[in-house]
């Protein structure tokens, strides 16, 4: 008698579902424009072109005004749901080879500036002895949009991200690291930031960087990654075209005290007269 | 669909009876072959020198438009000044077609504009409602011809139109027509208040039969605007009005276009539906408002080599 040809069916073998990695722009994660990828630890990321970075700055531009003028507490609480995402996400953090040790310090660096939200202000604020009837009064504004590029590790990634977004500035970054920050872009689009207020664009820095120093419509540039010198040179000389405020660190340790220096960098300060005696 | 237009259209009407029959003897509009030809010719690549004369082209087809209550003569100034020298930074610049502003606003433009070459285009005629008894309607266009506008946009009554009273639509464009003068008319159809595009298609050749030198798509105060699909049935109507009568009409796309990207997909429907004839600032215009500054952006961009951004433009 023959065999019943469904018993020589193997059992089927499931198929796994592999993830591109993708950019991360006004909230959502499209394909690079330029349709290009390329292959890191064997998974597919979009490789981000300069008109990628040209609409990472319009979603950033439009997220911007909005994210300014929300509460110093809103945004507080925003960045410090931020670090509960992550908290939450551990293990997919340390799947990607991040070291448990550096997740914690992650999440207590987010922490940390959340907390500076709402304090900052007080910090770097005045009210100025003036020579007249007049209260004056300095107070710290964001400068806009600010392209960072940005250093591979998720702590150094947060330490640049989170300082420039917890006082009202938009971002779009270059990420050298593209696993974990796309991971962190997934936390972002779940963590309550607005869309466009972080924008994470992953490829080649020294491609994408020289368009976003160049750019009219960016007003701060962190180098922090940026290390090598030549480049580095030719994007402050760029970025000075439009009078970028530009930091540059240096790359290295981000587990020390940051301090207040990388919100500081990218504050401008406003200064108000008003009457008084009437 | 020419040649069949052609053949239907031999007896332009001569009575309203002959206009109503005329109208709806028009061809039907195929929806869905005309939304797929405009989607397609909107993916056309246009790049570097190309790109850079398509701008070039586009800022000389804009009629830069301030149509708000709270115009003021200042705003309306510099606007003027704006379209008279659109990037201060590069003279290489071309200026717009034409400034487009209210009535009471005309004579305000005309101090900055007159000589210049820049067209100045009033709305009249109840805009944007179109809804004021026809004398009023003459009046306001005889104003706005005398404070010096040289191009009117009227809107048509789309009330007697939706009603199937044809004749009344006529007869509103043939007067005002007169009461323009020397000055060109625009008549605009309020696409989005039509429903259809057979309703758009009879709406073009009822404003052409009566006499408009231009077809305009909207007032840019409806919901719906100037969209691709609408803009490709009337270049079809004016290009078969010319075969048909030999008199050239221009077209004007208004509202909603507000990138560069839009303005040159637009270029391109001119130029792959009624050709070469038509790219031209004399017989195609881009109602707008925020698209200057886009234009400028991206002409920035090629003269520079970098990104522009909107704090070095003017918003008005």
């Amino acid at each position: 008698m023959p065999k019943s040809p469904k018993a020589a069916l193997k059992e089927p073998t499931r198929l796994s579902v592999r993830k591109t990695y993708k950019l991360y722009i006004g909230g959502s994660f499209p394909r690079s424009e330029s349709g290009r990828t390329y292959l890191v630890d064997g998974d597919n990321v979009a490789l981000a072109s300069r008109k990628d970075a040209r609409d990472a700055v319009v979603a950033a531009r439009a997220a911007q005004p909005k994210w300014a003028a929300a509460t110093a507490y809103n945004r507080g609480q925003v960045v410090y749901r931020i670090a509960e995402m992550v908290e939450a996400r551990r293990a997919e953090f340390t799947a990607l080879g991040v070291p448990a040790d550096e997740v914690t310090a992650a999440i207590d660096r987010l922490v940390w500036y959340a907390g500076w939200s709402d304090k900052i202000a007080q910090v770097t604020g005045s009210a100025n002895p003036v020579a007249g009837p007049y209260f004056n009064l300095s107070s710290p504004e964001p400068t806009g949009v600010i392209g960072v590029i940005a250093p591979p590790s998720l702590l150094g990634l947060v330490s640049v991200v989170a300082p420039a977004i917890v006082t009202g500035n938009t971002v779009v970054a270059l990420a050298a690291g593209p696993q974990v920050a796309v991971t962190l872009a997934e936390v972002l689009a779940t963590s309550d930031v607005p869309g466009g207020v972080v924008n994470i664009l992953t490829g080649h820095a020294a491609e994408t960087a020289p368009w976003l120093a160049s750019h009219d419509d960016v007003n701060g540039l962190d180098l922090t990654a940026v290390d090598d010198a030549e480049l580095a040179t030719e994007l402050e000389r760029a970025a000075a075209g439009t009078l970028k405020r530009v930091r540059r660190p240096g790359s290295g340790d981000f587990t020390g005290d940051p301090g207040t220096a990388p919100m500081t960098a990218f504050l401008e300060t406003k200064t108000v007269w008003h009457p008084k005696g009437f | 669909m020419t040649a069949t237009a052609t053949s239907r259209l031999s007896a332009l009407p001569d009575s309203a009876v002959n206009l109503r029959a005329f109208l709806h003897g028009l061809p039907g509009v195929d929806k869905v072959g005309v939304e797929a030809r405009a989607a397609a010719l909107g993916t056309r690549s246009v790049k570097t020198t190309a790109k850079a004369r398509a701008i070039d082209l586009a800022i000389r087809m804009v009629d830069l438009t301030t149509l708000e209550g709270a115009d003021t003569p200042g705003k309306v100034r510099a606007l003027s000044a704006k379209a008279l020298r659109p990037d201060p930074a590069d003279p290489t610049c071309p200026t717009v077609g034409a400034i487009c502003v209210y009535p009471a606003m005309v004579p305000v433009a005309y101090e900055v504009l007159k000589g210049s070459g820049v067209h100045l285009a009033s709305v009249a005629t109840a805009f944007p409602s179109g809804q004021a008894p026809l004398d009023v309607k003459l009046a306001d266009t005889r104003d706005a011809v005398a404070g010096g506008a040289d191009e009117i946009d009227m809107v048509i009554s789309r009330g007697a139109f939706l009603a199937g009273d044809y004749a009344k639509v006529f007869d509103e464009i043939v007067a005002v027509k007169e009461a323009c003068g020397s000055a060109h008319l625009k008549v605009i159809l309020e696409t989005g208040e039509l429903a259809t595009y057979d309703n758009v298609r009879r709406a073009s050749w009822l404003a052409m039969l009566a006499g408009a030198d231009f077809i305009k798509t909207s007032t840019g105060k409806v919901p719906v605007a100037a969209t691709l699909p609408v803009t490709l049935v009337m270049l079809e109507a004016v290009r078969d009005f010319r075969a048909q009568t030999g008199r050239q009409i221009g077209v004007k796309p208004a509202g909603g276009i507000r990138t560069t990207k839009d303005a040159i997909k637009y270029l391109v429907l001119i130029n792959e539906t009624v050709g070469d004839d038509w790219l031209s600032p004399d017989w195609f215009r881009f109602g707008a408002s925020s698209l200057l500054n886009d234009l400028l952006m991206q002409r920035t961009k090629l003269t520079t080599g970098h990104y522009a951004g909107p704090d070095y433009f003017t918003l008005d």
